[in-house]
């Protein structure tokens, strides 16, 4: 559903941040980028809806070739695909329900929207998407009250209501605790499955990675150095995407529940 | 491990913004040798302080007992005229600078756009008021009409600059986020923007509408209507107290206007 093809991306500064990429992720896979700070997983995340401009390679998202599109097409196709930042990215001084809202902009219009008339349709939708993610008694507190936790729970509100095909994950935990972080791991994987999403996550965490994705890429200076399983990620495996550290212990030191084991 | 014993048990002082001991001492004792020469220049005619003085003081005293009655119509209807200009000229001015702001912010504008919102800037700031009204005062004649647009310029250069580098300081973030959306340009302002720079907006309105109310009262000064014209009047025929009573009047107004800032931004916070 989604295929990148010799994606490369070098920035200004002459950094390459990606070299070459290929890869193709089927319809309904959730799929978790791991690898060092400054590997290229938030670049590569930003080429595919082009929030940064690829410098070569192709995108396609079903049989849309997403890199050679003008940008009134590009915002069409955008609507496919919901984004999940790191921090959040909500805008902190709108309310919850118009952060949620804002993810139809790309369906209504100016007008409807400046004025906050939205359709009856979309304010349902997001009422129901609050609901799922328990959040549905804060739809009109700016979205600066929240904590860390809510806030990323509007950010997927925001992403779904798009009714994406694909979502774009950027860091989803990376400022959260490591409770929540794993009930927003759960909650994203969750309703992947349940409106058959694709994903692809950009993670640190190799344990919370393991825990609740399929497959893993790990990308190392700008290219895929593994894609396989979860189980897949043996020591020799971590060493060659981050480089030699003792592996044992982040491998096998977290369950299910939150809970550190330690396994020494 | 030799290196650390150099450092130990021996006083450490900030190393100077200027190295070379020599050229520090000289550009201090330049400076002040300049400083003192150029005192030295002003010269004071201290006769002429001392008549000065007299008037000087009859005019504190006039504040001990104003006149508002005297010259009332004048003070009412120059104060009407400059209430009207202030209002005007502001909201034309923010409603103008809003767009250049944008235009003017380098992480929203093309450059072309940048450099001529930037250059339109450039231009009011570079243009005192005082300049601006006298002439338009030759254009466009005596009276508000030549006040109300030099301070409506003059709120674009102010406004628009503020605006433009409030706007260049956002969180970029949150703009992308609306962006990746696929909002349209328009939708991207409203959401991933404009909520970032509401705050700075609204006090700098406040501010500025302040500031175009002292204006006013000087470009009376150069016929550009307004309270400034009947202050201009009263001194020339020595009525103190009439002219107390018009500096009370603007000081009551500037300390209302300042008040109600406070009010009105602490609650958009």
């Amino acid at each position: 559903m989604l295929r990148l093809e010799k994606l490369e991306k070098t920035y200004k500064t002459g950094d390459q941040a990606l070299k070459s990429v290929q890869l193709q992720v089927p319809e309904g896979q959730v799929l978790a980028l791991i690898g060092p700070s400054g590997a290229g997983k938030s670049t590569l995340i930003r080429c595919i809806n082009r929030l940064v401009e690829p410098t070569s390679g192709k995108v396609y998202l079903g049989e849309v070739e997403l890199t050679g599109l003008s940008s009134n097409n590009l915002r069409r196709e955008r609507r496919r695909m919901g984004m999940i930042f790191q921090e959040y990215a909500l805008v902190e001084r709108l309310s919850v329900m118009e952060n949620v809202l804002s993810g139809r902009l790309g369906y209504v219009g100016f007008w409807r929207s400046f004025l906050r008339r939205f359709p009856q349709s979309d304010v349902d939708e997001a009422f129901r998407l609050l609901e799922r993610v328990g959040l549905a008694h804060m739809a009109d507190k700016r979205a600066d009250e929240l904590s860390g936790g809510q806030r990323q729970r509007v950010g997927i509100c925001r992403a779904l209501i798009q009714n994406p095909a694909l979502l774009l994950v950027d860091e989803p935990t990376a400022s959260l605790d490591p409770k929540t972080s794993r009930q927003i791991m759960r909650l994203i994987c969750e309703l992947c499955k349940e409106r058959g999403l694709a994903a692809i996550i950009n993670i640190h965490d190799v344990a919370l990675a393991q825990m609740f994705v399929q497959r893993v890429i790990g990308l190392r200076f700008g290219a895929i150095e593994f894609d396989g399983p979860p189980e897949g990620l043996t020591p020799e495996v971590l060493t060659t995407i981050y480089g030699e550290e003792d592996w044992e212990a982040t491998i096998e030191a977290v369950d299910d529940d939150g809970d550190i084991k330690v396994t020494k | 491990m030799s290196e650390i014993n150099s450092f130990i048990s021996k006083p450490w002082s900030k190393p100077s913004f200027i190295k070379r001991p020599w050229l520090r001492w000289t550009l201090i004792i330049f400076f002040l040798t300049y400083l003192l020469a150029a005192y030295a220049t002003i010269d004071v005619n201290w006769s002429r302080v001392y008549e000065g003085l007299e008037r000087g003081k009859k005019f504190v005293l006039a504040f001990t007992n104003p006149d508002f009655t005297t010259r009332s119509s004048d003070i009412y209807e120059g104060m009407f005229e400059s209430i009207i200009m202030t209002i005007t000229s502001s909201v034309v001015g923010i409603a103008i600078s809003i767009p250049i702001a944008l235009g003017a912010a380098r992480n929203i504008a093309p450059l072309p756009v940048y450099l001529i919102c930037r250059s339109i800037i450039a231009i009011s700031r570079a243009l005192q008021e005082i300049i601006v009204a006298i002439l338009l005062v030759a254009i466009f004649g005596f009276g508000p009409l030549a006040g109300f647009l030099t301070l409506s310029f003059a709120t674009i250069g102010f406004l628009s600059k503020l605006l433009a580098e409030d706007i260049e300081s956002m969180d970029k973030v949150q703009a992308e986020a609306i962006e990746a959306s696929g909002a349209k340009w328009m939708q991207w302002i409203n959401y991933g923007v404009q909520p970032q720079v509401m705050p700075r907006l609204i006090g700098l309105s406040i501010y500025r509408l302040d500031i175009n109310f002292r204006e006013s009262a000087i470009l009376g000064l150069v016929g550009a209507g307004g309270i400034g014209a009947t202050l201009n009047t009263a001194f020339d025929r020595y009525e103190y107290d009439t002219a107390a009573a018009i500096l009370l009047i603007i000081i009551m107004i500037v300390m209302a206007l300042e008040y109600m800032s406070g009010v009105i931004r602490a609650r958009v916070q």
